[in-house]
C-alpha cells in the first residue's frame, strides 16, 4: 500500500511541475561539497576500499572523487536520476570501462587491498572474482546449458564433465531455475522468456563462483512478477556474496538492500542503512529524490 | 472561426499536393523497376533463344566397313600402319551406299564433308582400343559438320542454310527423312574441352578450370580476408595509419579489375616466376581482387554482433580472444560468409585479369590439377563470342547461361547461408 502511494506521487510531482528539477538544480550544486560525502561511507576490512576516485570520458569528469568502503557480504545499491554517473562507477569495481577507449579512471580502487586499476593485474582473474549482471538480459544465443557452462570452461574450473554438470545444475539451483529448465537444458537460451534469460544470466554469472556480483538495473526490462523473483534471488544470495546493485526503482532499492548510496551528478552524496536514507536521510537532496521531488 | 475554416482549407489543399507528389513518385519507381524487368526478360530470352540449340547436338549414324583394303591398313595394331592409313574412306562409303547416284569426285567430296572433321578419329580410336574389329561392319554415330548441325537446327530459317550447297542441302534432307541424321541431348559439351570444331567444343575444360580457380581465391581470400577484419575491428587501435589502411580497402574495392591481371603479371609471373595460365595463378589475382568485398563485409558483419553479447562474455572473465573466438566471430560467420559468397561470384565472371595472364589459351585437355593449363567460363565465352562460325556463337550463348546457372546457384546458397545460421536475439 505504501509503495503504491509514493508511485503515484512521484509520478504526479513529475507531470505537474516540469519546472521544478530546474529551481532545484541550483542549491543542489551549492550544497554539494566535493569529495564529501554524508552519512557512514566507511567500514571495517571493507571488501572494496575506494578512495576519492575520478572518471574521464575525454575532457569530461563523470565520477567527481568519490570515497566508499563496500562491506563483506552486504548488498548495497546504488541510487540517483539519470546520468549520476551510478552505473560508471559500478562499472570500474570490475573494469569493465576498459573496453572504453576515452575512459580513464584515477584514484585508489582496491579489492581486498589489491589494487584493481594496477596495470600488471588480469583483468581476467578480476572478472572471475568480481560477476556482472547487466540491465537487458544477454544470454549467448546457445543451448542453456552452454551459457551457464561458459564461465567454468574457460576458466578451467571443472576437469570432469560430471563436475560441470553438477556446477551448472547448482547454478541453476541458486538461480532458482533448475526446476523450469531441468528438463530442457538443450534448448536456446533466447527462446525463454525476459525473467529467465535474466535469472540464467545470474546463473551464469555465479557458475564461475564470484565474490562479488555487480547488477546493473538487473530489473529494469522485466515485467513484476520476474522482478519479484530476481529481488527474491538477491536476498537469498547476500548471505554468500557481496552484492551492488544499480536500480532505478527505490522501492527496490528499499526491499533489497542493506545501505544505500545515492549519487548526484557525479558526486556521492549520501551513504547510509537503507532505513535510514529512506526514512530520515540526513542530505537534503536525497530527501528531494526520494519524495520524487526530482529524478 | 472563419479563421479556422480556412486553415482546413489550405490543409487539404496542401494534402491534395501531398498525395499528387507521392503518386507520382511512386510511379517513377515503378517505371524504373519495370524498364529494368523488361530489359531482363529481353536479354534472357536472347541468350536462351540463341543458346539453347547449344544444348542440342546433331549425329549421322552411319554403318561403316572397317575395310582394311580401303584403308590400307592390314594390322590394326600396328602404331606405323595406323598412322598412314585413311580412316576418312570408309565413312565416304558408308555416305555414299545412301546415294548410289553419286560417283563423281567433286561430288563425292562435298558429300564427305557432311561428316564432322574428327569422324575419322573415332574410326582410329575404336581401331585402336579394338584391333580385331578391322574387316567388320558397325554401326556408329558420329557427330556431322558443323555446318550440317547449324542447318539441321534452324531447318525453317533459310538464313542459317548458306554455307550448304543446294545439293548439300538436299542430301542432308533425305538423310534427316531417313533418319539417319538425327538429334539429341549435347553430352559432347558437357564432357569435353574446348575445340577448333564447334560440335565437338564442350564447356567441361572450362568449368573444371573455374572450380580450381575458385577453390585457389576460396582458400586464400576468406581465412585472409576474415584475420583481417577481424584484426582491424578488434585488435587494431584506432589511429591515423589505421585510418589510412581502412581508406585504403576500400579504394582496393573500386579498383578496375584489370589492374589486379597487371599486378599478377608483373608480380607473381614476373617476380616469382609462376606459368602462365594455371588456376593457381588466376587464384591468387582473383583472390587479390576479392580481399577487399570479404574484409569489408566482415568486419560490417563483425560490427552488427550486439554489444551485449561482448559485455557477457566480458563479464563473466573471458579474455579479448575467447570473446572474439567463442562469440564474435560465430555470431558474425552468417555475414562474413554471405559477403565472401558475392565476392567469389563476382570473381567467378571476371574476366579482364585472367586475360592479361594467359588463361585466354585455347586449351583442349580438360585441366587435372592446379598448376596445369585451364580456362575459366567466362574467358571460354569470351573466346566463343569472339568466333566467326555460327556454331560456336550458339555454344557462347549455351556457356552464358552455364555461367549465369552457378551464379544464381551462388547467390542463392548466400542467401539459404544467411537465413539458416542467422540468429536473433
Amino acid at each position: 500500500m505504501n509503495t503504491m502511494n509514493s508511485t503515484v506521487t512521484s509520478n504526479n510531482e513529475t507531470t505537474e511541475a516540469p519546472a521544478v528539477p530546474v529551481q532545484d538544480e541550483r542549491p543542489a550544486e551549492t550544497i554539494i561539497q566535493e569529495g564529501v560525502t554524508v552519512g557512514s561511507p566507511y567500514a571495517d576490512d571493507p571488501k572494496f576500499k575506494l578512495r576519492d576516485v575520478e572518471v574521464f570520458y575525454g575532457e569530461s569528469r563523470a565520477i567527481k572523487k568519490i570515497s566508499l568502503d563496500i562491506a563483506r557480504n552486504e548488498v548495497i545499491a546504488f541510487i540517483g536520476p539519470s546520468g549520476c554517473g551510478k552505473s560508471t562507477f559500478l562499472r570500474c569495481l570490475n573494469r569493465m570501462n576498459d573496453s572504453i577507449d576515452i575512459c580513464s579512471v584515477k584514484g585508489e580502487l582496491m579489492l581486498d587491498d589489491q589494487n584493481i586499476y594496477d596495470p600488471k593485474r588480469d583483468v581476467v582473474e578480476l572478472r572471475a572474482r568480481v560477476g556482472m549482471v547487466f540491465q537487458k538480459p544477454n544470454p549467448f544465443p546457445k543451448s542453456i546449458y552452454d551459457n551457464v557452462a561458459y564461465g567454468p570452461r574457460i576458466h578451467g574450473l571443472a576437469n570432469r564433465k560430471s563436475d560441470l554438470d553438477d556446477i551448472v545444475e547448482d547454478s541453476l539451483r541458486k538461480a532458482g531455475l533448475w526446476n523450469e529448465v531441468k528438463d530442457r537444458l538443450d534448448a536456446t537460451a533466447t527462446g525463454m522468456s525476459g525473467g529467465q534469460q535474466q535469472r540464467l544470466c545470474i546463473a551464469r554469472a555465479i557458475a564461475v563462483s564470484p565474490e562479488v556480483i555487480l547488477m546493473d538495473e538487473p530489473c529494469s526490462a522485466l515485467d513484476p512478477i520476474a522482478t519479484a523473483k530476481v529481488e527474491e534471488l538477491i536476498a537469498e544470495m547476500s548471505e554468500s556474496y557481496t552484492i551492488v546493485i544499480v536500480t532505478h526503482s527505490m522501492q527496490q532499492a528499499a526491499r533489497v538492500s542493506n545501505r544505500t548510496a545515492y549519487f548526484h551528478l557525479g558526486h556521492l552524496v549520501e551513504v547510509n542503512e537503507t532505513d535510514k536514507v529512506f526514512t530520515s536521510p540526513d542530505h537534503e537532496l536525497t530527501e528531494s529524490y526520494i519524495t520524487g521531488r526530482f529524478g | 472561426m472563419t479563421d479556422q475554416r480556412s486553415q482546413a482549407e489550405i490543409v487539404r489543399q496542401s494534402l491534395k499536393r501531398r498525395y499528387r507528389k507521392e503518386r507520382r513518385f511512386r510511379l517513377y519507381g515503378m517505371t524504373a523497376i519495370a524498364i529494368a524487368l523488361l530489359s531482363l526478360v529481353v536479354l534472357f530470352t536472347d541468350i536462351i533463344g540463341k543458346g539453347y540449340t547449344g544444348f542440342i547436338k546433331t549425329t549421322m549414324t552411319l554403318e561403316v566397313v572397317l575395310d582394311g583394303e580401303q584403308m590400307y591398313l592390314d594390322d590394326a595394331s600396328d602404331k606405323d600402319q595406323m598412322s598412314m592409313a585413311d580412316f576418312q574412306a570408309p565413312i565416304i562409303t558408308a555416305l555414299q551406299k545412301h546415294f548410289p547416284e553419286v560417283e563423281e569426285r567433286k561430288d563425292l567430296r562435298e558429300l564427305s564433308r557432311l561428316a564432322g572433321s574428327y569422324a575419322s578419329n573415332q574410326i582410329k580410336d575404336l581401331l585402336a582400343r579394338q584391333p580385331e574389329l578391322l574387316g567388320t561392319t558397325q554401326t556408329m554415330e558420329f557427330l556431322v559438320h558443323d555446318t550440317v548441325s547449324v542447318y539441321v537446327k534452324h531447318a525453317d530459317n533459310p538464313a542459317y542454310s548458306i554455307r550448304l550447297s543446294e545439293q548439300q542441302q538436299r542430301w542432308v534432307d533425305e538423310l534427316v527423312q531417313k533418319g539417319v541424321v538425327d538429334t539429341g541431348f549435347n553430352d559432347v559439351f558437357f564432357s569435353r574441352g574446348d575445340s577448333r570444331e564447334p560440335s565437338n567444343a564442350g564447356i567441361l575444360g572450362a568449368i573444371v578450370g573455374s572450380l580450381l580457380t575458385m577453390v585457389v581465391t576460396l582458400v586464400i581470400a576468406f581465412p585472409m580476408g576474415v584475420a583481417a577484419a577481424v584484426y582491424l575491428e578488434e585488435f587494431a587501435p584506432q589511429n591515423k595509419f589505421t585510418d589510412f589502411i581502412e581508406v585504403n580497402i576500400n579504394n582496393l574495392a573500386a579498383v578496375p579489375s584489370i589492374i589486379f591481371g597487371l599486378l599478377g603479371l608483373a608480380v607473381f609471373i614476373g617476380v616469382f616466376g609462376l606459368p602462365r595460365s594455371v588456376p593457381v595463378l588466376g587464384g591468387l589475382v582473383l583472390a587479390l581482387m576479392t580481399l577487399p568485398t570479404i574484409i569489408i563485409s566482415s568486419r560490417a558483419a563483425i560490427k552488427s554482433v550486439p554489444p551485449s553479447i561482448r559485455e557477457a562474455a566480458e563479464g563473466i572473465g573471458a579474455s579479448k580472444m575467447q570473446v572474439v573466438l567463442h562469440h564474435v566471430v560465430p555470431l558474425a560467420m552468417p555475414g562474413m560468409m554471405t559477403g565472401s559468397i558475392i565476392g567469389m561470384a563476382q570473381a567467378l565472371g571476371e574476366t579482364a585479369p585472367l586475360l592479361l595472364i594467359g588463361m585466354v589459351a585455347f586449351i583442349v585437355e580438360i585441366p587435372d590439377g592446379f598448376f596445369s593449363s585451364a580456362t575459366v567460363l567466362p574467358v571460354q565465352i569470351y573466346l566463343w563470342a569472339s568466333s566467326a562460325e555460327q556454331g560456336f556463337v550458339e555454344l557462347a550463348s549455351a556457356g552464358i547461361m552455364i555461367l549465369l546457372s552457378f551464379m544464381i546457384t551462388m547467390n542463392a546458397l548466400a542467401i539459404w547461408l544467411r537465413k539458416r545460421l542467422e540468429r536473433r536475439w
